[in-house]
């Protein structure tokens, strides 16, 4: 009893001394930010945001508020996020299990995968993806055609849409879709470097399988890819969900890394709206508030799903 | 990123800012500089690391008539974006880094501008073989430009004024945002004039391949900045690049300032210090002027030497006597 006593004091007193550095840090901050006149609060998010912003799935006008550009710097997050963890998961399980594979050159190619682009930092990366896209290809009046109606140049790629061919026009393009290459950079980029860990994670939950479970599924007269798919997937995913959702949160933080090749992520337009605007805690807030979000998000999805694989 | 730093500054530091600006530069014996990085004849090191522009000649001047050396001067390089953090935060006692005087920065984010050093006006650069002849004919253009500036407000607004379309890509680092327009990523680059005939002369591959587009689409006077609330060192800095105007007006350069000791022009007389106590009342040494013109030059001997070698024209950065702008306040 005493004892028990004595811990709920001491815990007490810590968040105690916890709650009285918040307090100190929040009205320090804000008496500071009164004596140098700096406006604070989240008023501006309402103010007319007067930039224009190079792409977005949904429509925004320059007239359109901060707030709106924040909402399609957030889609724009999602978009390069979500494609990312389709193709990355795609990519890593295709080399996780030609790591294992009995053919040699395969082998060989999936671990010079693995270490080449898991060993060279992704800002780097990112780079030379834009690079590559910007310096090699040629600008649009030159346009490579590789087949009808896809037009292949250093202002992305255009495909045709049912009803909507894309023509020259001027500078650019129009009409039919379009791949920028910011996107399509740092698409690549985040996608080709988290799958070289998520192959690791496939290899590592495939190895993780007894021998036997394989040869059980070989004497019951199934084929290597059934034995793969039906046998060793879905127990190796136990041991491999835990570790992919780490990935999927590493990559949708990189996606901020946008900042660097000029896609408009929440980061980058909430960087502009701050450097507007000069209210640099109210914007840096909403980006760790909005990254929580996504994250605490992605975590429970992902928990899901576990508890899902462990039930089978 | 440095805008983290700043928050944590803002968070961390005490009210303890009761000591002023000027004292703080005394007792550390330099002035702390946020400068471009790297515009050349703004703020730019030259071959040698020291660093070059009529940016850097303010800070240089406010050097020589608060410490007497011109030389007593640190630079912060800051990127667009890093800039206003930095003087919010104390990490620079003056912003000189080619920054457009607005309302909303003089008045939203503490911190007051003390002039103009620079009249600027936005214009376009494309190249030569799109035969573009006029800023009107850029409807449906691929724009390069920074973000965090006027120059990427102007562009939407003169867009949207002439209903025309366009697709910015926008980059932090002028580096990488000049690879762009280089690379063909972008069909024109916006900034000030001044930054696209600095820019075309020291950075392009090919500078004859390029064309600055006659339309000048807004109005940007670049000057210094110093945070609110420290009036004493707002004068200061005011005053300091008053001087340097001033001196032109009066013919005084680095080379006859010292002489002029004896002259029977009074307004002269008091610039020098000889009679009248104009540098006390700044809180200065008599000679702070003098110092200025003698170790820094006048407004004139900067622009020669900064920008005159890259092509630059005084245009509306001429005297007032001469057709121009600048015009300082009487000194006395």
């Amino acid at each position: 009893m005493k004892r028990s006593a004595k811990r709920a004091a001491i815990q007490a007193a810590v968040l105690l001394a916890v709650g009285a550095a918040a307090w100190f840090l929040v009205s320090n901050t804000l008496s500071n930010l009164e004596a140098r006149r700096i406006a604070s609060g989240f008023s501006f998010l309402q103010r007319e945001a007067g930039f224009a912003i190079g792409e977005s799935p949904i429509p925004y006008s320059a007239a359109d508020s901060y707030l709106k550009a924040l909402v399609v710097g957030l889609a724009n997050t999602f978009r390069v996020s979500a494609f990312g963890i389709v193709l990355a998961t795609l990519i890593g399980f295709a080399v996780g299990l030609g790591r294992l594979s009995p053919n040699a050159l395969l082998r060989g190619l999936c671990a010079a995968y693995v270490e080449l682009f898991r060993n060279t930092p992704l800002l780097v990366q990112l780079f030379f993806w834009y690079a590559l896209i910007t310096e090699t290809l040629p600008p649009a009046r030159e346009a490579l055609q590789p087949l009808p109606g896809v037009f292949l140049s250093n202002r992305g790629i255009f495909f045709p849409l049912p009803g909507s061919v894309p023509v020259l026009q001027g500078f650019n393009f129009s009409g039919g879709a379009h791949l920028s290459p910011e996107f399509a950079a740092l698409l690549a980029g985040l996608s080709i470097y988290t799958a070289s860990f998520i192959a690791e994670i496939v290899r590592a939950g495939v190895l993780s399988i007894r021998r036997g479970q394989r040869e059980a599924a070989q004497a019951l007269g199934l084929t290597p890819a059934m034995t793969t798919r039906h046998v060793v997937l879905p127990q190796a995913l136990r041991v491999i969900v835990p570790p992919l959702t780490g990935t999927y949160l590493d990559l949708t933080k990189n996606s901020s890394l946008a900042v660097a090749i000029g896609y408009p992520d929440l980061v980058s337009i909430a960087n502009t709206a701050i450097n507007q605007t000069g209210q640099a805690i109210e914007g840096i807030a909403v980006i760790m508030a909005v990254y929580l979000t996504i994250s605490l998000s992605i975590s429970a999805l992902m928990n899901w799903y576990n508890a899902r694989v462990l039930r089978r | 990123m440095r805008a983290i730093v700043a928050v944590i500054v803002l968070l961390a530091c005490g009210t303890a800012a009761a000591q002023s600006t000027a004292q703080a530069v005394r007792s550390k014996g330099y002035v702390q500089c946020g400068v471009n990085t790297g515009l050349a004849g703004f703020s730019q090191p030259d071959s040698k690391g020291v660093w070059r522009g009529i940016d850097v000649d303010v800070c240089r001047a406010v050097a020589a008539a608060v410490l007497g050396d011109a030389s007593k001067v640190r630079y912060t390089p800051l990127t667009a974006q890093q800039r206003f953090t930095a003087l919010q935060s104390g990490e620079v006692d003056i912003l000189s880094r080619n920054t457009t005087w607005t309302l909303s920065r003089d008045t939203g984010l503490g911190i007051n501008f003390v002039g103009t050093n620079y009249y600027d006006g936005q214009a376009f650069m494309a190249r030569r073989k799109l035969n573009v002849t006029s800023a009107k004919q850029l409807d449906g253009a691929t724009v390069c430009v920074q973000p965090g500036t006027t120059t990427e407000l102007n562009l939407a607004d003169y867009f949207r004024a002439n209903g025309m379309s366009f697709r910015p890509v926008v980059i932090e680092k002028l580096e990488e945002v000049l690879n762009a327009y280089f690379a063909g990523r972008c069909d024109v680059y916006t900034t000030d004039q001044s930054g696209l005939v600095a820019v075309r002369a020291s950075r392009a591959p090919n500078p004859e391949e390029h064309v600055i587009l006659p339309e000048v689409i807004s109005k940007e006077p670049l000057g210094p900045a110093v945070r609110h609330g420290d009036d004493q060192w707002f004068d200061i800095v005011k005053w300091s690049l008053f001087a340097m105007i001033e001196a032109e007006e009066l013919g005084l350069t680095s080379k006859n300032v010292e002489k002029q000791g004896s002259s029977k022009n009074p307004s002269i007389q008091r610039f020098v210090g000889a009679t009248g106590e104009l540098g006390k009342m700044l809180g200065l040494d008599n000679r702070w002027a003098l110092e200025i013109v003698k170790q820094v030059g006048n407004y004139g001997e900067s622009f020669d030497a900064n920008l005159k070698p890259l092509g630059f024209e005084r245009g509306l950065n001429r005297l007032w006597t001469q057709g121009g702008l600048l015009y300082a306040p009487p000194l006395r």
